[in-house]
């Protein structure tokens, strides 16, 4: 399936061009201020520790401008809807957003710390040259002040300051030092660890990036990086920077002036704030509209099943909504993958005890129903995702999904089964094998109520070999071992309650491509993942080891989505 | 935000921070700056604290993921006993490391981080908090089995009673075996 290769290359291409970009800036800036003659008297003090501070400059203001824009979910979203006609894999690549934001960041981080470290020894060389360490010229330039007819290039006036002390008593230094705070803790909030298990510290401290682009966008308004303008008549450095004595006292040598830089990082980043702005905004809008509970289901094992209703909202299979209950938190946002299908006319979400959020929620239903919807009021943003809707074009879905992995099959197998039902065209699909794998089924019962309802309506219709599912239970113990042996004989399983037996332990996925094949010699088979990086390698490997080469025979191509 | 455990934050800030300062150090002590010795001290104190907040410690809920190779210092730290486990000790130890840092400007970054580092632990350890080390797990404990399994077998298989088991010629068919020869009755 070409789409699928165009799918992989062109996130490949975005990181190429985007490097390729990264480079271009940081050597056109560099040799812009290592070889520039109006930063020649500038050099003579700094070297080129000028350079390699202004050349990773250049790219935190580019990457600054990137880093808003991948986060603009709502925004994304409308690209992406008016790139329908593109094709899909426009679309796919939009949804590598956080995949880029997290690029970018890296690339802050690491500018930040070159640009950091060149101007620590930037503020060094200037201390040292006011104090007269270095040579004459050295210390003619730094003696020029800004008075009378003189400018000056040192930005360090008084003999007795420390770098440290100029560092906080000058508006770069002070928000240098403010941003570069905020980055370093957004960057150990942000760390895997913290963000998964402590969602609400990473997501408030995130919020210092406001404090980082407030400080970054008013962090150049000091000018005190200088060069030499233009004098009339004009001062030749080359000519001139061995006749110190002579400066203003001869025809070729008028004193030199100096200026700053105009700040520039504004330009870069205003837009991207404003569309930002612009996307907090429509959030806001979208979760002042009116949710309403249609029903509420307390399924087993603390699991919340919320069916809602909104007006002209419209989803796609494996998508995803923001939910914000104000009862609970006003600041947080969290993503639930919807589990119903487009054809219904309500969306849902089934909701697990898992964090502090989730948990109360899950209490609150204690109270009384009717309490619960006029207190709990919802606000939901999306839907955001992947269409998943690749699933339907293909002859044979192998669809595999891991743990909580499991949760977008609701919705997809909810969907193959209306379309099948209304006979839709676009569902090519005409066998599905799914694997269901997990540590125990406890917290998914409800998906196992689903499976059981769709296999009982399949036989109804006589379609039962339309859905061949498997489950594989991957943390059996001794215990489970014992009571399948002795209940061995009934017809139905007794974890599950499903007509086909669960399996324990992982599938053996050579026995199962092979019936697939087997089952299938002609077809093309479409894979899908939702689950661990680890069980993707394997079966992409998997895939392509089971592909014939003859193209009449059966083939197998893998789909990793990120649900 | 009720189940935070601050600790965990605490220590990837003052890793961080650890690194801010060692590399700061470095800056300072190889560009020869005014006062380079402080910079000299943060390359010391970077090194200590990463070494010290390299071992992550065990979380009271959930999975604890370790970092890569830390099983040695664990085993390091996990021998200073209170010293380390207590989050007020290193709240006000990272305090106390932090403050010579502030003095020269390579080292100033690395001085606020650590001291960041330390309220968040001071708020930890307030919260109660304490470092564990992560251990390796031991063997799940079986079911223990009785010694005799290792003996051989004192008592041949179950089988059914003598009776059942004598092939009677007129009942060939209710017999527990087949024959591999044809059986004639004994004429005795």
């Amino acid at each position: 399936d070409p789409a699928v290769w165009v799918m992989t290359s062109s996130w490949l291409d975005l990181q190429v061009v985007w490097m390729a970009i990264n480079i271009f800036l940081f050597l056109w800036f560099y040799f812009f201020y290592d070889l520039g003659d109006q930063f020649f008297y500038t050099r003579h003090i700094l070297g080129s520790a000028l350079a390699w501070a202004r050349a990773p400059a250049a790219v935190l203001n580019f990457n600054c401008l990137l880093i808003l824009l991948p986060v603009c979910r709502n925004l994304l979203s409308l690209i992406r809807g008016s790139f329908m006609c593109c094709g899909r894999t426009m679309r796919k690549q939009l949804d590598k957003n956080i995949s880029f934001h997290k690029l970018v960041a890296y690339m802050i981080g690491l500018m930040t710390a070159v640009h950091t470290i060149a101007h620590f020894l930037n503020v060094e060389w200037y201390y040292n040259s006011r104090l007269g360490k270095y040579d004459d010229l050295s210390m003619a330039l730094s003696s020029l002040d800004d008075s009378g007819n003189t400018t000056f290039l040192n930005p360090i006036r008084s003999t007795t300051t420390t770098p440290t002390l100029l560092v906080f008593t000058s508006v770069a230094g002070i928000t240098g030092v403010i941003i570069t705070l905020s980055l370093i803790l957004i960057i150990t909030s942000s760390m895997e660890v913290i963000r998964r298990s402590y969602f609400e510290v990473f997501w408030f401290t995130h919020h210092l990036f406001i404090v980082f682009f407030a400080g970054l966008v008013i962090h150049g308004a000091g000018r005190i990086v200088r060069s030499q303008t233009t004098t009339n008549p004009p001062h030749n450095a080359t000519f001139c920077k061995d006749r110190i004595d002579d400066w203003g006292k001869i025809q070729e040598c008028p004193v030199p002036q100096f200026a700053g830089g105009f700040p520039q990082t504004w330009m870069w980043v205003i837009g991207p704030m404003i569309l930002y702005v612009c996307e907090r905004l429509l959030r806001f809008i979208r979760y002042m509209q009116t949710v309403k509970y249609r029903k509420i289901v307390i399924r087993p094992s603390k699991v919340l099943e919320l069916q809602l209703v909104k007006n002209g909202f419209k989803m796609d299979v494996g998508q995803y909504v923001f939910l914000n209950c104000p009862a609970i938190s006003q600041l947080e946002w969290h993503p639930f993958t919807m589990t119903s299908a487009p054809e219904e006319d309500f969306f849902s979400v089934h909701i697990r005890s898992v964090g502090d959020w989730t948990q109360k929620l899950i209490m609150d239903k204690d109270k009384a129903m009717q309490d619960f919807c006029d207190k709990l009021k919802m606000g939901v943003d999306g839907p955001f995702g992947t269409a998943s809707e690749d699933v339907f074009d293909y002859e044979v879905a192998m669809l595999v999904g891991a743990g909580i992995g499991v949760t977008p099959f609701a919705s997809i197998l909810k969907s193959i089964w209306y379309k099948f039902k209304d006979s839709n065209p676009k569902l090519r699909t005409r066998k599905i094998y799914f694997y269901w794998l997990c540590r125990e089924t406890h917290a998914f019962e409800w998906f196992a109520d689903l499976l059981q309802l769709l296999e009982r309506e399949m036989e109804e219709r006589g379609m039962g070999s339309f859905l061949t599912y498997k489950l594989y239970l991957t943390g059996w113990d001794q215990s489970h071992a014992n009571h399948v042996m002795v209940h061995a004989d009934a017809d139905t399983d007794v974890v599950t309650g499903l007509k086909q037996k669960t399996n324990y332990g992982r599938p053996n996925w050579d026995k199962e491509f092979e019936q697939v094949r087997k089952e299938n010699p002609t077809s093309v088979v479409g894979t899908f993942l939702c689950g661990p990086a680890v069980l993707a390698t394997v079966l992409s490997k998997k895939c392509v080891k089971y592909t014939d080469v003859d193209p009449r025979k059966t083939k197998f191509y893998f789909n990793k989505e990120n649900f | 935000m009720g189940k935070i455990e601050w600790a965990m934050w605490a220590n990837e800030q003052a890793l961080a921070a650890g690194l801010i300062l060692l590399t700061g150090g470095i800056v300072g002590v190889a560009g020869q700056f005014r006062d380079w010795e402080f910079a000299a001290y943060a390359i010391a104190a970077g090194v200590f604290v990463c070494l010290l907040e390299y071992p992550r410690g065990k979380r009271n809920k959930g999975t604890s993921v370790e970092r890569t190779g830390q099983y040695c210092f664990t085993v390091c730290v996990k021998s200073f006993g209170p010293l380390t486990r207590n989050y007020y000790v290193r709240a006000f130890l990272h305090a106390a490391i932090c403050v010579p840092g502030g003095f020269i400007l390579a080292t100033v970054l690395g001085c606020v981080c650590l001291g960041i580092a330390s309220l968040i632990y001071l708020a930890a350890a307030i919260r109660g908090e304490q470092w564990e080390p992560i251990l390796p797990r031991k063997e799940s404990a079986r079911k223990p089995v009785g010694e005799s399994i290792k003996l051989p077998p004192q008592n041949p298989p179950p089988r059914p009673p003598a009776e059942m088991r004598r092939k009677r010629a007129e009942d060939l068919e209710a017999a527990a075996y087949v024959n591999p020869i044809t059986v004639t009755a004994n004429d005795d």
